[in-house]
């Protein structure tokens, strides 16, 4: 039996022979990694791209204080993406899981339909859950659009989730008693995570202050996707070209999770909140679209070259 | 007529979500047989199958050319000389002599008939197959060879296309067609040759039943062969069993248990998790109780060292785990103490919260039971509670539990068995198949909460236009209906719509601002007319599609325009029944005769003078209507339209003589009348009960 980060770097390495840039988690919160700019912002435009990346995954509401054995607030993805999908993306994906351990003429698998969606993030593709006995195992999705924008070259993204996985290789009924390394156990490494960000997210966060957080977040992001608005692409090409529109999608993601908080805390009443996602969606989109203008500012560039 | 010869064409596609399957095998046999009659090709007999994986269409036998066709190609008039003819001739490779005469309204015209040679059949497929195969419609599809490519509604990964043995070339998004099939997704061989014969029989080699009937049957075979001697009976799910046949391409049934201790949960609670979660069979044991057994449809031959039942075990294990974890908590806190938390659940995006909904279909339940005379105290206390599970866990992870769940919770908590089981029911009927709520507190808070979301959505224009209804209102409107005539509840919907409209009117007037009264010159509101016109439509199509009325029988009673929908139904059938006699057909024309009169001269009102009747056929209709209209009374005393329509019928003779002998059109004007008040006044009594003008009969010639 592989341990917990064993089966990690086995993923990682079987996707790394795969043409895959190994990145480091992204080190913003995010709900999903679908929301690193590794993949939401790499999607966009022609150029091909292929990364794999674990990433942990917060989403407040879905915390338990560490007391359920399937719940956590902040869960492990490892996330690929592939772009353009290759004509053999599955039988590269069961490759992967056999590379993990998993003898494929002993278990039964089905891929089921399941269409993914982000109305905060303007994206959505189509694909399915990957079920392995009875067990979701992977998320695997063809992506359409993201930001609001049509992809030129149609990624594959493949999401594992960890702990269920493993949990599920490992034949643990609790995510806590997954072995993370000989003599480590999950609850070791992360039970503290999970108690006091429970505590802190349902209880003790401050309202007020994640208000102002959320509009101030808002409101830098806004201000820089105006400003890379109002540059000439031919003036303050210069300019255009080197414009942090990162540092304005940062902002981006530090909304989206404020959002979140508020909304673990209650502090979000039914008339607030489509209005508060269509706030994180504009600049979600804004940023895309900008994204896409630059690439294609620097695409000419290299073309001309 | 050339030799023919068998077609085969195989698309492999990523898992196709099973559903669309069926759907998609039709329109391909829609499409080829469209195809096939552009091309004027007789295909022979056709076979269509599908698995997650492929879609196979086969023809037993195209013919190898089109058969040639003779055309014939108009020249100019005769009257335009051997010139013309010569001219025409030469343009056409033919002599002279070759052209023929032809006769048309504009004259005679010099033709010739040329012979058009049928084209390789091969050739046509190669070139319409493309198109026929991106024309099959998707309910949600999908690019992936890049912006602006084919959509399909996954990858197209192979085709296989063949006419008796060689290949139909062709290209679709980068796929070239070829001979070779692939088999399951890790039982076969990617690269299967076969022919014609040996289809199906090579693909079964490489883990693929192509047959869907095949597929099934081993799935019957497999679950009675794991039952045999365990006393355990399934719990028949055909929706399941056709989820599973499209899910797979090897299907093999297996049996799994869990621990007996979680039969402690509500047996809802573990059958929603087996079934729709987790899409297992259920069974009962020989005393007919939930056993703690399960079945999976595995998508392989056989689970050799059992790890496939051991993994479901567990997975069923954690979620069973996950529902008591929930099932405790939730107790932890009463649903009536959840009433206020209502405020921060949506109802709509635009409506607002639970909270609003509740109120509104607390004072609609009220105002039913008020109106069936049943304890509006207990009526409002299931109103109240009935949103309260939307926030419990259980029902935050199995949504399809809303109101069975809020209904076992209040029962724990000690509600009164009115209360809970009127949570319980109050989403049925969910469909126009499924039963209405039971008991009485179910039926009423069902038609309430459905009553108020139409209040709601209409007053704020969300009315239901053409094909779309995302907020599922007119399945709300047919569960009133249903729920109202199946539960036989006596009350006057006309009056309900009316306060329910009244109430919604004040409440939006006082808290949004984004709503307008708006009422006719009548002084009714518009709202209260359109819900009542939206409902009728449902109660048109209810009695039409699931009761089997005819469109004439319910124009007839509708006309008569009654408010109570048991009483429709009462007269429909009685209608139904005496629209069979001899008589009816008849007097029906007779009573659209008297419409037509009474319509031609403006009639309005008037009461007979006996005095002024003639003897004879109009002294007769008199005395014999007189008679009739009584019998009539007393019999709707107790609303026996049967024998009312019977009763009428018997007017046929009278009716039919009076038209015979007697001019309504008397040259004095007080006879007219007279004759005119006599009609109108049965006319307008027989109409209360159903319209017999609208009856379409053979004789009507309007």
């Amino acid at each position: 039996m592989d341990s917990y980060q064993e089966t990690i770097f086995k993923l990682k390495r079987f996707w790394a022979k795969h043409g895959c840039v190994i990145q480091e988690p992204y080190d913003i919160e995010v709900g999903a990694g679908t929301m690193c700019p590794e993949t939401f912002l790499r999607v966009l435009g022609p150029k091909p791209y292929s990364v794999a990346y674990v990433q942990p995954s917060r989403r407040p509401a879905d915390g338990r204080y560490g007391e359920n054995p399937n719940r956590l607030y902040k869960h492990s993805q490892l996330q690929v993406i592939l772009k353009p999908a290759p004509a053999n993306v599955l039988d590269l994906y069961l490759e992967s899981l056999e590379a993990i351990g998993i003898k494929l003429d002993q278990h039964d698998l089905k891929f089921e339909e399941d269409n993914w969606e982000s109305p905060t993030l303007g994206a959505w593709g189509i694909g399915w859950q990957v079920m392995m006995d009875g067990q979701e195992i992977t998320q695997f999705t063809y992506f359409q659009q993201c930001g609001g924008v049509d992809l030129d070259l149609v990624p594959a993204e493949l999401t594992y989730g960890l702990e269920r996985l493993i949990g599920f290789l490992q034949d643990r009924k609790s995510v806590y008693d997954i072995e993370w390394v000989a003599g480590t156990t999950y609850r070791d490494v992360r039970f503290r995570d999970e108690q006091q960000f429970s505590v802190y997210n349902f209880e003790k966060a401050d309202v007020g202050m994640l208000w102002k957080l959320f509009d101030l977040h808002e409101a830098e992001s806004q201000r820089l996707i105006d400003e890379f608005r109002g540059l000439d692409p031919e003036k303050d090409a210069h300019e255009k070209k080197r414009f942090p529109l990162l540092s304005a999608y940062d902002h981006v993601l530090n909304c989206s999770h404020t959002f979140n908080l508020l909304d673990a805390r209650g502090a979000i009443s039914v008339t607030e909140r489509v209005g508060v996602i269509a706030r994180v969606r504009k600049l979600a989109v804004g940023v895309a679209t900008s994204w896409v203008d630059q690439q294609n500012l620097l695409n000419a560039v290299e073309v001309a070259q | 007529m050339s030799e023919t010869k068998p077609f085969l064409l195989e698309l492999g596609v990523e898992e196709i979500p099973h559903w669309m399957i069926v759907p998609a095998l039709g329109d391909m046999e829609r499409l080829f047989q469209e195809l096939c009659q552009t091309h004027q090709l007789v295909p022979g007999e056709l076979k269509f199958d599908g698995t997650p994986r492929r879609l196979v269409l086969r023809a037993a036998g195209l013919p190898e050319r089109q058969a040639d066709r003779v055309e014939l190609v108009m020249g100019p008039p005769k009257s335009a000389g051997a010139g013309a003819a010569m001219g025409f001739a030469k343009k056409n490779g033919v002599s002279v002599e070759e052209l023929s005469t032809e006769v048309t309204p504009k004259g005679e015209y010099f033709a010739v008939s040329r012979k058009i040679e049928g084209r390789e059949v091969r050739q046509i497929l190669a070139e319409a197959l493309p198109a026929l195969i991106s024309k099959i419609p998707w309910p949600k599809a999908m690019y992936w060879t890049g912006k602006g490519g084919t959509t399909f509604i996954r990858p197209i990964r192979w085709i296989v296309a063949m006419l008796g043995d060689s290949v139909v070339e062709f290209e679709l998004a980068g796929v070239k067609s070829g001979t070779l099939s692939r088999g399951h997704r890790r039982m076969g061989s990617d690269e299967i040759a076969f022919d014609h014969t040996n289809y199906e029989e090579r693909l079964e080699k490489n883990g693929v039943i192509l047959s869907a009937a095949k597929r099934r049957k081993r799935i019957q075979d497999g679950i009675k062969k794991l039952l045999k001697g365990k006393g355990l009976e399934l719990i028949a799910d055909d929706s399941l069993l056709d989820d599973l046949v499209y899910l797979t391409e090897y299907p093999t049934p297996i049996l799994g248990s869990f621990n007996p201790e979680f039969l402690a949960l509500p047996q809802e609670v573990l059958s929603t998790v087996m079934r729709h979660h987790q899409r297992y069979f259920t069974m009962r044991d020989g005393e007919g109780k939930m056993a703690p057994h399960f079945l999976a449809i595995m998508n392989m031959k056989a689970d050799k060292k059992g790890y496939v039942v051991k993994g479901n075990e567990r997975v069923l294990e954690a979620r069973f785990n996950d529902a008591r974890f929930f099932w405790d908590q939730d107790q932890s806190r009463k649903l009536a103490d959840r009433v206020e938390d209502l405020a921060n659940v949506t109802f709509q995006a635009k409506l607002g919260s639970y909270k609003d909904k509740r109120l509104g279909v607390e004072a609609g339940v009220c105002r039913i039971a008020g109106a069936l005379n049943l304890d509006t105290r207990l009526a409002r206390r299931a109103a109240e509670l009935c949103k309260t599970d939307l926030m419990t866990e259980m029902v935050k992870e199995l949504t399809e539990l809303q109101g069975v769940m809020g209904g076992l919770y209040a029962k724990v908590q000690g509600e009164p068995d009115e209360v809970w089981k009127a949570i319980y029911e109050h989403y049925e009927p969910a469909s126009m198949e499924s039963e209405v709520p039971s008991s009485d507190y179910g039926k009423i808070l069902s038609i309430a909460d459905k009553l108020d979301s139409l209040e709601g959505c209409f007053a704020l224009g969300m009315i239901p236009s053409g094909s779309k209804d995302p907020l599922g209102l007119r399945r709300a409107a047919q569960g009133i209906v249903k729920t109202i005539v199946e539960g036989r509840l006596r009350m006057n919907l006309r009056k309900l719509v009316n306060e329910g409209a009244e109430e919604t009117n004040r409440t939006f007037l006082r808290i949004r601002s984004d709503y307008k009264e708006d009422r006719a010159a009548d002084g009714e509101l518009k709202l209260a007319k359109q819900i009542w016109e939206f409902l009728l439509d449902r109660v048109r199509y209810y009695f039409r599609e699931v009761r089997h009325y005819a469109y004439d029988e319910l124009a007839a009673v509708l006309a008569a325009g009654p408010v109570d929908l048991v009483d429709i139904e009462s007269r429909l059938y009685a209608l139904k029944q005496v629209r069979q006699t001899e008589e009816f057909e008849p007097l029906a024309a007779a009573f659209k005769r008297m419409r037509n009169i009474l319509k031609q001269a403006g009639w309005q009102s008037g009461t007979v003078n006996p005095a002024l009747l003639e003897e004879g056929a109009e002294r007769e209709l008199f005395d014999e209507t007189t008679r009739v209209l009584a019998k009539v009374a007393v019999y709707r005393q107790s609303e026996d339209y049967m024998a009312s329509l019977n009763v009428i019928s018997s007017l046929k003779p009278a009716v039919d003589h009076f038209f015979d002998k007697i001019l309504v059109n008397a040259p004095d004007p007080a006879v007219r009348d007279n004759r005119l008040a006599l009609l109108g006044g049965l006319y307008n009594e027989v109409s209360s009960i159903a319209d017999f003008s609208e009856i379409v009969t053979s004789s009507t010639t309007e």
